[in-house]
């Protein structure tokens, strides 16, 4: 009951914040705040209530809630949480509080409506990584993906129109062979033991034939990979990221991207799981390619929002790699890398945002010598450029290692090349720093350093991120129970 | 005491977080002490620590603290757990007690900066980082160190960060070490699959049982254990790196680039030495590699006009002499080496940054001259400095050193005559530039004037490392000489013994060589720079010999040899793909549609005409077509 409470609440706190926003702007920000915190400690009340179990053979899910919703097509409101999901959610609620926070002055216009499509989009992300009906996961599906839309398109930089619909025919492409996907496992579900049902455990015991289990996995893989992104399916990351207002692509980077691996591994994998062992060295080739191509794209950029959107490119195609490695060390690295570059990424999104609000520029040939005026800033981007090339100590080392170090155990050449994208990240980063940062100060006029609620925002950020560097267990124990499930299984 | 070992890496931890996040906020004299004091109590400790471990050394050899488990997954778990042996032992002294000195002549030093603070705060980093490395008792906690030491080397290279060409060297420092960094991972990884753990004392353990002679994977993960360590410890082809990094204030020459960081790679393959033992493939790469590096850096420090540039080389060289030294077998040589090496080097460092700051940052010894008399005690600091690089025999350690190295070059197990000529050419060139050093800077008459003099605070550690870099050989003497041998005693506990050749000759001969080659070193210098000048002045005019001397001015051309092999190809192919080839084909099918949906649309113009038009050449069309079939 409680996930139905957690999504609940984000709904109705966004409608309220659609009413609030009529009266009082002020009230507003304070409504979506609170209703993130009270998610917030919702979460953390289920991470200490389940930590440390590591279930043994038997159930990995902690909670496990359904009811009936269209009982003549077999569709259920059905939604489950286990380590993987508790950590997602985890991830989801922190990001979405500091996601308000870095909007609270930046959005003038229309705040109750901002704030509305802010709760809703982060509503229906929480639903996904909870539903276990397929049509609900369908639903939450869509459900995230329509208010960041109005996200981009409304509140988004000068080229937002073009981005915001680029973002959305991608992913509503991919969507739709999903939901063909799914109907086709839904028939033939039915055709085999005649009940038709939508739910994740009855869809399991599902075997279609060896051929038609490969394409049905296709269409879920692709919506998938779009979301990832993977090469060649990410031309509207850079685009959407760099034109969203700053929530926007920290809610982007840090969630959106995160439902795609996801996906792949609570359905793909167990869905499928030989068509998917079928495709692994595919997939891991087109993650590999994904580190080098988007490490090299990034380099080129002068856009700074642009630059770190094709990291993002880079970082999960170590994901990808991980997944299809099926590897208990890679898979523990994959979820390790879903947060920590949610959480650096974002950081890195939220920099760039501060920085554009004070220049007005998002060309990094007009920046440099930021460091001297703003030395907290510098300070702070150092941490997160420092992350984003895999330093140890913190969080996206743990991350990149696990993935690298399971990974060598099936394929060397790959991850051989896969760590010389380590050479690549030191590339891009170092540039980002010394082209930002560094160098002579352009800028004649004195510029603001971090306000109080900006140190707030990337202070939790730093320490989050070398926390998870230094003591990254109680995350790996969480995830443990679901790991090892899925790595016997494959 | 052992139980306070965690503090000798969390003082300058703490030094780091209190001077990074409060430093603004605090007057220069309480940055100081924070900055100095952390590194000095981390030296107080390691003394004390040290003078335990000797009186009593523990049983197994060493103690071990754990602190925390880091990650455990599958069958893979390392935990932070700081180890000490007897080596990691002449390595933490090394770090805190010409860390503290560093330390206390930068506080005089940098006492002008604006950014005091922050370059304590790296320091303080670096020392930490530096000391994890030595620390670790697996390879995942090395490598945090590793890469930390890498980090605080990328930032105070760059300290100076609004020049673009000190960020343009802190990057390059950052790529090329990664290079290295990135060829170690593999390694680790490859280690892992083999033997299935990264802890340190296992794999010394269980490597001689796993894998048999002249496996293929031992000589792999020794070789890319040894590409890491050519990265860090700026050894052929990835030297690139270390003169460029001259750009960064000379304490950090001296800490980092000189006695620290530049000798990690002597480090993990001492500490590794079972691995590489089992390799004899890559025991005489490294073997060469040194011998390689330290006569081509040396060739290069020949001819360098910036007084920091000639060190730097000349510290590629030394440590050149180090992987010869590991390479052929004489575990224990490299080590003092690197143990006098870095008394030093880090003298010459802090004098020549003495130097620099007193001549209003002149860097150009042609334009320094008869500071002799001027600055008397940084002259006799620096030659005492000075004399030890040229290994002058029996006054200096760098000689007690550095005849060791030259002797086992043939003798040790896997040492060779061709070897040894390589490295004694290699000495005859380090005495020559040295004096050559040596004479134009002090000797000669003034040409620019002196601003600051250097205060008590800067010449005192001079004066400690001069003492240092004199007295410091005394403790390992060669065995036909007296038979004293603490040093060798103290970390053959923890390396092999070197092993010689059969049939050798006498010891004595070699040191005579050895010794004769090092003096006729120095007088050529003296001929060349001051008895006979002219002769230099007429080489000048030959353009075949400038051109080798520019050759050798740029470092053997490697910079602009990986200029045109990877940086501008990468660049090439980045810069022609910026806008993401991909991007186009997507561009390409909403443009088709747009361009289908404009042809299509002329059809609905709403013209009777039009429609009556259409409809008759759909009759015609579908007339011919029965009629045709």
């Amino acid at each position: 009951m409680i996930l139905v409470w957690m999504i609940s609440i984000l709904l109705t706190g966004g409608l309220l914040c659609w009413l609030a926003g009529r009266r009082n702007n002020e009230l507003v920000k304070w409504i979506a705040l609170l209703t993130l915190l009270v998610d917030f400690v919702l979460v953390g009340n289920l991470w200490f209530q389940h930590q440390g179990v590591v279930t043994s053979g038997a159930s990995t899910w902690f909670i496990d809630y359904k009811i009936n919703w269209i009982p003549s097509f077999g569709i259920s409101f059905h939604v489950a949480a286990d380590g993987l999901s508790a950590v997602m959610l985890a991830l989801t609620f922190f990001l979405g509080i500091l996601s308000v926070l870095c909007s609270w002055n930046e959005i003038t216009q229309r705040t109750g409506f901002y704030y509305f499509n802010l709760l809703w989009t982060l509503a229906g992300i929480t639903g996904v990584f909870v539903a276990l009906d397929l049509f609900l996961f369908y639903f939450f599906w869509e459900v995230m993906l329509v208010p960041m839309y109005f996200l981009i398109a409304i509140w988004g930089d000068k080229n937002r129109r073009y981005a915001a619909y680029k973002f959305f025919i991608f992913t509503q492409a991919g969507g739709l062979l999903m939901l063909i996907s799914i109907l086709t496992l839904y028939f033939i579900h039915a055709s085999q033991t005649g009940t038709y049902s939508y739910d994740y455990f009855d869809l399991l015991n599902t075997k279609p034939e060896p051929s038609t289990a490969k394409w049905i996995m296709m269409g879920f893989m692709i919506a998938f990979v779009i979301k990832l992104p993977v090469v060649p399916f990410h031309n509207w990351l850079p685009d959407a990221h760099s034109e969203a207002p700053t929530a926007g692509s920290l809610i982007l980077a840090g969630l959106l991207l995160k439902t795609g691996a996801y996906g792949i591994i609570r359905f793909v994998l167990p869905l499928f799981p030989q068509a998917s062992a079928e495709i692994a060295w595919w997939a891991m080739l087109f993650g590999v390619i994904g580190i080098i191509y988007g490490a090299m794209l990034a380099f080129a950029q002068t856009d700074v929002k642009r630059l770190i959107a094709y990291t993002s490119v880079s970082h999960m195609g170590f994901v990808l790699l991980g997944i299809f490695a099926f590897r208990e060390m890679a898979m523990q690295g994959v979820v390790m890398q879903m947060v920590t570059h949610g959480i650096s990424t974002g950081a890195l999104f939220v920099l760039a945002g501060m920085i554009k609000e004070r220049l007005h520029t998002r060309d990094i040939g007009q920046m440099g010598g930021l460091w001297t005026s703003m030395p907290a800033m510098g300070g702070v981007a150092m941490v997160f450029t420092m992350a984003s090339l895999g330093l140890p100590a913190l969080g996206n080392f743990v991350a990149e290692f696990l993935i690298l170090m399971g990974t060598f155990f099936v394929n060397v050449p790959f991850t051989v090349i896969a760590t010389l994208g380590l050479v690549f990240s030191a590339l891009y980063s170092l540039r980002l720093m010394q082209k930002v940062f560094m160098g002579p100060p352009k800028e004649e006029k004195h510029l603001k350093d971090f306000s109080t609620r900006e140190l707030i925002i990337m202070a939790v950020l730093s320490i989050s991120i070398v926390f998870l560097g230094l003591y990254p267990q109680p995350v790996m124990d969480m995830v443990k129970g679901v790991v090892l499930h899925l790595t016997m299984r494959s | 005491m052992h139980q306070y070992l965690f503090l000798i890496p969390a003082l300058p931890l703490a030094g780091f977080l209190l001077l990074s996040l409060g430093g603004r906020h605090l007057s220069r004299k309480i940055i100081a002490w924070i900055g100095v004091g952390s590194v000095s109590a981390a030296a107080i400790f390691t003394i004390i620590l040290g003078l335990q471990f000797l009186q009593a050394p523990p049983p197994e050899g060493s103690y071990t603290q754990t602190l925390w488990q880091w990650m455990s997954t599958e069958n893979f778990s390392c935990a932070i757990n700081l180890r000490v042996d007897a080596l990691s032992l002449v390595f933490l002294f090394i770090i805190t007690f010409v860390g503290a000195l560093i330390h206390i002549y930068s506080s005089a030093f940098m006492r002008h900066d604006r950014d005091y603070a922050r370059f304590f705060a790296s320091m303080n980093l670096f020392v930490c980082a530096m000391l994890l490395l030595v620390l670790a008792d697996n390879l995942v906690l090395m490598y945090l160190g590793w890469e930390g030491v890498g980090l605080c080397s990328y930032l105070l290279i760059g300290f100076w960060y609004e020049t673009p060409a000190n960020c343009h060297a802190a990057n390059k420092a950052f790529y090329v070490t990664r290079i290295g960094d990135t060829a170690m991972a593999i390694g680790l990884f490859l280690l892992f699959k083999e033997l299935g753990t990264l802890n340190i004392p296992e794999i010394l353990q269980q490597a001689p049982q796993h894998f048999t002679a002249a496996s293929p994977n031992i000589t792999l993960i020794a070789l890319l254990l040894l590409a890491g360590g050519m990265g860090k410890s700026a050894q052929l082809p990835l030297q690139t790196w270390l003169p460029d990094a001259m750009a960064g204030p000379s304490p950090v020459s001296a800490l980092i680039h000189a006695a620290t960081m530049v000798t990690a790679g002597v480090y993990l393959i001492a500490r590794m030495h079972v691995v590489f033992q089992l390799s004899p493939v890559a025991m005489d790469v490294t073997a060469i590699v040194g011998a390689l590096t330290l006569f081509i850096a040396g060739c290069s420090a020949l001819v360098q006009t910036d007084i920091k540039r000639i060190l730097a080389y000349s510290t590629i060289s030394q440590i050149g002499y180090m992987f010869l030294a590991l390479g052929v077998g004489a575990w224990s040589a490299a080590i003092f080496h690197f143990f006098t090496h870095a008394f030093f080097k880090a003298l010459l460092f802090l004098a020549a940054g003495a130097i620099i700051e007193s001549l209003h940052h002149e860097h150009d010894i042609f334009k320094m001259g008869g500071l002799r008399k001027k600055m008397p005690l940084v002259f006799w600091t620096f030659l005492a400095g000075a004399a030890a690089l040229a290994a002058l025999p029996l006054i200096s350690a760098g000689f007690f050193s550095k005849d060791q190295i030259l002797w086992y070059a043939w003798s040790a197990g896997n040492g060779s005559p061709m070897l040894w000529f390589v490295a004694l050419a290699g000495a005859f060139i380090t005495a020559f530039y040295t004096t050559r050093l040596m004479i134009v800077v002090f000797w000669g008459e003034m040409k620019t004037h002196i601003g600051e003099y250097p205060g008590r605070a800067m010449t005192i550690p001079l004066v400690i490392l001069a003492i240092l870099s004199v007295i410091a050989g005394f403790i390992e003497w060669p065995h036909n000489m007296v038979h004293l041998t603490l040093f060798s005693d103290l970390v053959q506990k923890v390396l092999p013994a070197t092993m010689l050749q059969d049939d050798l000759p006498e010891e004595i001969v070699f040191q005579i060589i050895a010794a004769a080659t090092a003096l006729f070193g120095v007088y050529t210098g003296y001929v060349f720079y001051q008895g006979n000048k002219a002769l230099i002045e007429e080489w000048k005019q030959s353009s075949a010999l400038m051109q080798i001397r520019n050759f050798l001015f740029k470092g053997w051309a490697f910079d602009q040899l990986y200029d045109a092999l990877f940086v501008r190809p990468f660049k090439f192919l980045t810069r022609i793909n910026k806008s993401d080839l991909f991007d186009k084909l997507y561009n390409g099918i909403a443009l088709v549609s747009r361009r289908l949906n404009q042809l299509f649309s002329i059809s609905q113009n709403g013209s009777l005409r039009w429609y009556i038009v259409g409809v008759l050449i759909g009759i015609i069309f579908i007339l011919t077509l029965q009629l045709m079939l």
